[in-house]
């Protein structure tokens, strides 16, 4: 953090002092950034055009306010006129304001009109918000997977561990980034699975809430290669801070070669994928294959556990809130084979609100469902380590 | 300081002329004095603005770099909520009404409020919502975490709390609904003789446009969280698509009712400005016809331009068009007032004590909130600015150096009304310097921060946000801290300030400094004057 001022206040041009991949970071960016779709163009050249004239406007009227203010004083012995009311004058000042904005409403309404045609798209990318992942599926192609924050927690949260060092795109990377291919008008069919959300990328020109059972459209053209990055633009709960967007626009022929690449590892895999949670890792547990675990230790990280990432549907007491959210006090899952929970564990259930939590480590799974099956009522026994690793595969 | 007696801390003058008065705690809770109900939302308010600042500190504190340091996010959440609406319905929507209640009956020739036992009532109902917002914070769950616009389906997912700040949304939706059928009916009514309605001080006027605004809206946000309310416990679906309702729709009626509810908090703030400015420059307003009539136009348009909030929901774009050009126009009658207030200046005598330095720093800082708003209006811009930084800073813009610093000049330039001491003016401009300077350093930045595409409402940033939001909290503090040689100010004229004369602004020519003694009685216009 020098004490570098504010590059240059006034620049229309705007030097592309690009954002792109992993470049170092202005330290004190005063304007929008590097447009990269016709339509992000379009508002950097508005926005530009329209601050010009309110900073005209500011100083023509301001500097009469400051000119009276120092002629127009007491101490330098201003003695004060009685005129009022100039109907002139007070249409003069009604009626130009209001050509201004004629002026300006003209190139903002073409704008609009550009924006909401969304006809013609090369590819339809239908996104999917979710507390608190992104999940894109590529409705020709028949690519979907969901983009969570990759960004370790060990960096975020200062009073567990202080002083980490942050990485170059601390918050805003993510695990599988959005690709699209460049020069290609990409139609965008947002919705959101639980709450509000806003799928916001400045650089392409967008910001459009995702509506739960609602899907709304929009679109953009990528205009040349580059990673653009962006956030969750609407409060969507705890971790709406923590719901990044990238996405890579590549040139046509990789883009196509990227697409066949996950259609195969789709292929491989050969299961839907599920809607994935964010995990909270709340315990350091070491994911050590050779460690014998006791059913006391699990249960203890298993607790804490299960208060980050479970308790918010279950509920501490783990008496869930049915319907939406089951039991697990009770439960007949949680009290029955093994197998069978760490495989919904993993997986989620697909229409509910079960999610994957495939994310936490083997020792930390086995340590939250021996947590629940051995909490409250449940007397079920413990799950190792090695009962999830066997899952897994 | 002054060699009188000091009055007790409580109170001004309430003993000549009154005798069966209760004192101490009864005489707050029972009474139906305009003075006296006007002091106790003054108070009230600038308690609620303590408690907003401290969670607005908060906020900054865990802003004022990259990573979690002190407060979770669900927390974080909450304080970006509870401080929205505390500074909203107690802060500043309160502190108008205690302005009003205190200055409309001996500006218009009133003896006191046309209702004065639902004025008690109004003011008595306030205090338990705010127990409720500010409790909130301490029941399972934790306070609202949904911003303070309270959207579904986020919001229902919540705890009690949310049901505790819709009942603390409704009982202050009662009270301002009371208080604003008080004040209409009580300048539509007792009026002194010769008092037309074209005569009245503006603040009179803007308080009139005000509450009707009050009337309109009020009952439109009751009725929307209701519908959250029986969304939560009683099975409807109004916002929930699975059964055939739609998120959208709050969105609608929330901002049917919030955008009014902006020029409610501002309105009252031009009329105090229309008050200090030609007492400051000795100069009469120059349009006073054209200030009523711009006012009025603010008012009308602030019910069509509600969708300006919602240009990414994904509207249609005869919508997006019609509400973009709604929220422009209102520039033009906007414009009206800024250049009606200079032309008052031009060519006045001015003098700059505390109220009118508050007054032109409102001048400058609510324009360029102004402008902020037009950036915001033109729909394209607004997409690539919508729920950032730049709005977070537009708003604070136009509530906090527009709303606040009127508020601030209203107390300085009528304390000597309300206490019959003057302020000590060294410590006054020490105030206004400060918090111009804190205010600036807080949030011109955030503009940059907004441009660069930096969401509100998040508890933690990527690192090119980090130097403008390190300027940010340092502003923050420095704003935050000010505020307490204000409280020093006020106390201070209040018990030990210097006796003021009668008319201690030679410019000021309302029938409350032209018949009425400082300070000013506790009954006033007993028998009625008559107005020329």
């Amino acid at each position: 953090m020098g004490l570098d001022m504010p590059r240059t206040f006034f620049r229309p041009a705007a030097a592309a002092a690009a954002l792109g991949a992993g470049l170092a970071h202005a330290a004190y960016d005063v304007d929008i950034l590097p447009p990269a779709s016709p339509i992000a163009q379009q508002i950097y050249d508005l926005h530009w055009a329209i601050l010009w004239v309110c900073v005209v406007i500011f100083v023509g009227v301001f500097g009469t306010m400051f000119y009276s203010v120092f002629k127009h004083r007491k101490s330098v012995g201003a003695k004060a006129a009685q005129f009022h009311e100039n109907t002139t004058v007070e249409l003069v000042w009604t009626v130009i304001p209001f050509v201004i904005l004629i002026g300006m409403a003209y190139p903002a309404t073409k704008t609009v009109l550009d924006m909401k045609n969304t006809s013609n798209p090369d590819i339809t990318i239908k996104v999917t918000a979710y507390q608190w992942a992104w999940e894109y599926d590529y409705l020709q192609d028949g690519v979907k997977f969901a983009s969570l924050l990759s960004t370790p927690r060990s960096q975020i949260e200062e009073w567990e561990k202080k002083g980490e060092k942050k990485n170059a795109d601390y918050l805003l990377e993510v695990d599988r980034p959005m690709v699209v291919p460049v020069g290609k008008r990409v139609r965008l069919l947002v919705t959101a699975n639980d709450v509000i959300h806003g799928w916001y990328v400045p650089q392409l020109g967008i910001n459009q809430y995702g509506i739960p059972g609602f899907v709304k459209d929009t679109w953009f053209t990528a205009d040349r290669p580059g990673v653009y990055r962006g956030q969750c633009s609407q409060i969507c709960g705890k971790e709406h801070g923590y719901m990044p967007i990238v996405v890579v626009a590549k040139p046509p022929e990789e883009y196509a070669a990227w697409v066949k690449e996950q259609q195969a590892k789709a292929a491989a895999s050969g299961a839907a994928p599920v809607q994935v949670a964010t995990v909270t890792h709340a315990v350091a547990m070491p994911d050590d294959p050779n460690k014998k675990w006791t059913l006391e230790e699990l249960r203890t990280a298993g607790a804490k556990l299960y208060q980050a990432n479970c308790a918010p549907c279950h509920q501490p007491t783990g008496k869930g809130m049915p319907p939406a959210f089951p039991a697990l006090d009770g439960s007949r899952v949680v009290n029955g084979p093994k197998a069978a929970q760490v495989a919904l564990v993993l997986r989620g259930k697909q229409g509910t609100a079960m999610a994957s939590f495939a994310q936490l480590s083997d020792s930390e799974l086995a340590a939250v469902i021996t947590y629940t099956r051995n909490a409250w009522g449940n007397k079920a026994g413990e799950v190792l380590p090695a009962d999830v690793k066997s899952a897994r595969q | 300081m002054s060699a009188a007696a000091p009055a007790h801390g409580h109170d001004h003058s309430h003993d000549e002329h009154a005798h069966a008065h209760p004192t101490g705690l009864k005489r707050w809770l029972f009474t139906t004095n305009h003075k006296d109900i006007g002091t106790l939302y003054l108070w009230f308010s600038f308690v609620m603005f303590l408690t907003g600042g401290v969670m607005a500190l908060l906020i900054r504190a865990e802003l004022f770099q990259p990573g979690l340091q002190f407060v979770n996010p669900e927390f974080f959440n909450s304080l970006t909520t509870v401080h929205g609406l505390v500074m909203v319905f107690g802060a500043i929507m309160p502190a108008w009404v205690g302005f009003a209640n205190w200055l409309i009956p001996m500006q218009i020739g009133a003896p006191d409020m046309a209702f004065p036992r639902m004025n008690n009532w109004s003011f008595w109902l306030v205090v338990p919502a705010a127990i409720l917002l500010v409790a909130s914070f301490f029941v399972p769950g934790g306070a609202a975490a949904s911003g303070w616009t309270l959207y579904p389906p986020l919001i229902i997912q919540q705890g009690m709390s949310i049901d505790m700040t819709i009942l603390a949304v409704h009982i202050l939706g009662a009270s301002s609904i009371m208080g604003s059928i008080n004040i209409i009916t009580t300048i539509l009514n007792l009026r002194a003789p010769g008092m037309t309605l074209m005569k009245m001080p503006l603040f009179a006027w803007t308080w009139l446009i005000t509450a009707y605004l009050l009337i309109a809206v009020m009952p439109v946000l009751a009725g929307a969280v209701t519908m959250l309310l029986t969304d939560r416990h009683f099975g409807t679906s109004f916002f929930n698509a699975a059964g055939g309702g739609d998120p959208t729709m709050f969105m609608h009626i929330f901002w049917f009712f919030g955008h009014p509810e902006v020029y409610i908090m501002i309105l009252p703030a031009f009329g105090v400005v229309s008050a200090i400015i030609p007492a400051f420059a000795r100069k009469p307003l120059f349009g006073y016809a054209s200030m009523v009539y711009a006012t009025a136009s603010i008012a009308i348009l602030s019910f069509i331009v509600w969708g300006h909030h919602m240009f990414t929901v994904g509207m249609p774009a005869a919508g997006n068009l019609f509400f973009m050009y709604a929220t422009m126009l209102i520039a033009v009658p906007t414009g009206v007032k800024i250049f009606n207030w200079i032309a008052t200046m031009w060519k006045g005598s001015m003098t700059f004590e505390t109220p009118m330095l508050f007054s032109i720093g409102f001048l400058c800082l609510f324009t360029i909130g102004g402008f902020s708003g037009l950036v915001l209006a033109i729909t394209p811009v607004d997409i690539t600015l919508h729920n950032t930084y730049y709005v977070v800073a537009h708003f604070h813009y136009v509530l906090v150096s527009g709303a606040l610093f009127a508020i601030f000049a209203g107390v300085y330039f009528w304390l000597p009304k309300w206490t019959g001491n003057m302020y000590h003016e060294g410590l006054g401009k020490l105030h206004f310097w400060l918090s111009v300077i804190g205010f600036n350093i807080a949030f011109f930045p955030q503009h940059f921060l907004g441009l660069a595409g930096m969401p509100r409402r998040i508890p933690d940033y990527a690192l090119q946000f980090a130097e403008w939001n390190l300027w940010s909290s340092v502003g923050a503090f420095l704003f935050g801290f000010s505020q307490l040689v204000f409280l020093y100010v006020v106390i201070e004229c209040i018990r030990s300030g210097r006796k003021c004369e009668d008319r201690p602004w030679e410019g000021a020519d309302s029938l409350e400094w032209t018949h009425l003694p400082c300070p000013a009685p506790y009954h006033t216009f007993e028998t009625v004057p008559e107005v020329k």
